[in-house]
């Protein structure tokens, strides 16, 4: 039996590169097509009206302490915000953890405004607590616009959580086997028309951990990392993961110590 | 989820997998063996339910475990894990109950256009679409199509339709496992994601002389 | 009121490169939300636009501009300094007015 069966894969193999070449000039065609759409997308980017807000919010006093985030340390010391986003995910003394920018607002909402991170974990992410952290990860992240990701993992944490990211990466489950190797990782292939990112290597790392967050324009919405990395787990037939994770930023470390060296582009724009 | 092959719970699966990983690296830095009670901790305290994806949808079968370490999975050392786990995926494949191989091709473009199901946001008992088109070139007139999988066109018209070609098809797309260890095709009949009407269908499709698939195309410019 | 326009405008060669980015729901009045309820339509229909205070630009728009648009278009004369205005009224009778200066 398994021997029939072999003959008859190797013979599906031979006879699908044989279609795949005779269809390559029209499978170019819709290519060029979307890609000419996706840079008429660039002019324009309304991520820009996030940027706005997520400012806003940063310099505006709230919370039982009614103060602002503005002496806020995402790595760089107290108010430090130029160039943040591309040294993220990192390890914190003060709290012992690796985190990423989300994560890092939270620690920054709970100890300098006195909120209670709680409400802001389990909102849904188009109820208003997460339109909020959306707001503040554009402006934060559009604030390392053009600085090159300088992620490498040194602290023997870091270092755990790259391994366990990496990990994670390749962790199949679900009633699909999905993980999220089986989409991002193959180099040069797609889901319909949607060109998958290669994350493993440097330039597919970074297309995805360097263009989010970012405007999507068929939804009209913002959406930071861990929205992206939700709606991924959703599609993978995975369980929710918790806002903020250390799945979800041990993730973050995978892709963005890949993605090390090349340049941030957030907040991006998406079909 | 219904696991027809033997369930193996998450810690044993690590066990299963743990020892085929020792053989080719001498100190694995990440993958299975590397720190599993660390990783353990970190799955069960990141994930939740939601809707119909319960956390027990992270408790790994052999299959699972063993694919999660592709590197490991595919080396030499492997082969006769694979070979086994290949075997035990092929045992778990229904044929048709009544001895015939097509449906629908209509039908089966329908179940292979359609994405839905199983996750999240999916209510339970609406039938589940194929997702065929994510990741395979199907009827030409398609041109959102995906490239993780081979192209499918003129599928039937190539293979002819004698038994052991439709028996390679059923068992591809009952429990794709079963010809490839870790395939990244689901396992759509064996997990409960496609009914056998549904896979019949899915057969016309690729089979029917009718289908789009196997339309006659002209020469390529 | 609406949140803040995003307005940038440049001069060079004696034209003026006008763009605005605004933020605004533009709903169809053809969604229906999770209950199965229409979703009202609630739009921008008017847009004008003066380049030191005389009008430029005028359009009327409908509801399939999507949401939060960008609009970019290019008019002779204005030199750095220029003052541009750009305002917007929905269809609810909301409007809103923002400022920049040509660079």
């Amino acid at each position: 039996m398994v021997d029939r069966v072999s003959v008859g894969v190797a013979a599906f193999l031979a006879v699908s590169a044989v279609a795949a070449t005779a269809y390559a000039q029209q499978k170019d065609a819709a290519q060029e097509g979307i890609e000419a759409y996706r840079e008429a997308l660039q002019d324009g980017n309304p991520a820009e009206l996030y940027e706005a807000t997520g400012e806003e919010l940063w310099k505006t006093p709230a919370g039982p302490k009614k103060a602002s985030l503005e002496q806020c340390d995402l790595g760089l010391g107290p108010g430090v915000v130029k160039g943040a986003y591309a040294r993220l995910p990192r390890h914190f003394q003060d709290t012992d953890r690796v985190q990423d920018l989300e994560s890092r607002l939270l620690t920054c909402m709970e100890a300098l405004q006195g909120k209670d991170p709680k409400p802001y974990v389990e909102a849904a992410f188009t109820a208003p607590p997460k339109e909020e952290m959306i707001a503040l990860a554009a402006y934060v992240s559009g604030q390392s616009k053009g600085d090159p990701i300088a992620v490498t993992p040194k602290h023997p944490k870091e270092q755990a959580m790259y391994d366990l990211g990496k990990r994670m990466f390749y962790y199949q489950g679900g009633p699909y086997d999905f993980s999220c190797a089986t989409c991002h990782g193959q180099e040069g292939t797609r889901i319909r028309l949607q060109d998958l990112p290669y994350i493993p290597g440097t330039k597919g790392a970074a297309a995805g951990w360097g263009s989010w967050p970012a405007y999507r324009v068929s939804a009209g919405q913002m959406w930071s990392m861990q929205w992206r990395l939700n709606d991924c787990f959703r599609q993978q037939r995975f369980p929710e993961p918790v806002y903020t994770s250390d799945a979800t930023i041990a993730l973050s470390m995978f892709m963005a110590a890949n993605a090390s060296g090349e340049t941030m582009k957030t907040p991006g724009i998406k079909r | 989820m219904k696991h027809a092959m033997k369930p193996a719970a998450f810690l044993a699966a690590l066990l299963l997998a743990g020892p085929a990983l020792a053989q080719t690296k001498a100190a694995p830095s990440w993958g299975p063996g590397a720190d599993d009670a660390a990783f353990t901790r970190m799955l069960a305290a990141s994930f939740k339910d939601k809707g119909i994806a319960r956390i027990d949808r992270l408790t790994q079968d052999e299959t699972q475990a063993f694919c999660s370490d592709p590197e490991a999975a595919a080396s030499p050392n492997a082969a006769e894990t694979r070979q086994r786990i290949e075997a035990a995926n092929m045992a778990t494949v229904k044929w048709p109950s009544d001895g015939k191989w097509l449906g629908d091709w209509k039908e089966g473009e329908k179940i292979a256009q359609s994405g839905r199901g199983n996750t999240w946001t999916d209510k339970p008992g609406e039938p589940n679409g194929g997702n065929c088109y994510n990741c395979h070139q199907i009827s030409p007139a398609e041109i959102s199509y995906g490239t993780i999988g081979p192209s499918l066109l003129q599928y039937g018209a190539l293979r002819g339709g004698d038994e052991e070609t439709m028996k390679a098809a059923w068992a591809k797309i009952y429990n794709a496992k079963s010809l490839n260890a870790c395939s990244n095709m689901p396992r759509a009949g064996h997990m409960g994601i496609l009914a056998e009407t549904q896979i019949k269908h899915l057969m016309a499709l690729l089979f029917d002389p009718a289908s789009p698939v196997n339309v006659k195309t002209g020469p390529v410019k | 009121m609406g949140n803040p326009m995003k307005i940038r405008a440049s001069a060079k060669d004696g034209v003026t490169e006008i763009k605005i980015l605004m933020s605004h729901e533009m709903e169809t009045g053809q969604r229906k939300d999770a209950n199965g309820t229409v979703i009202p339509a609630w739009f921008i229909n008017e847009i004008t636009a003066k380049l030191d205070g005389k009008t430029v630009m005028q359009a009327q728009w409908g509801p399939s501009i999507s949401k939060n648009p960008y609009l970019a278009f290019k008019v002779k004369g204005g030199k750095a300094g220029d003052k541009v205005s750009v305002t917007w009224v929905d269809n609810r009778g909301d409007t809103r007015t923002d400022e920049a200066a040509v660079t």
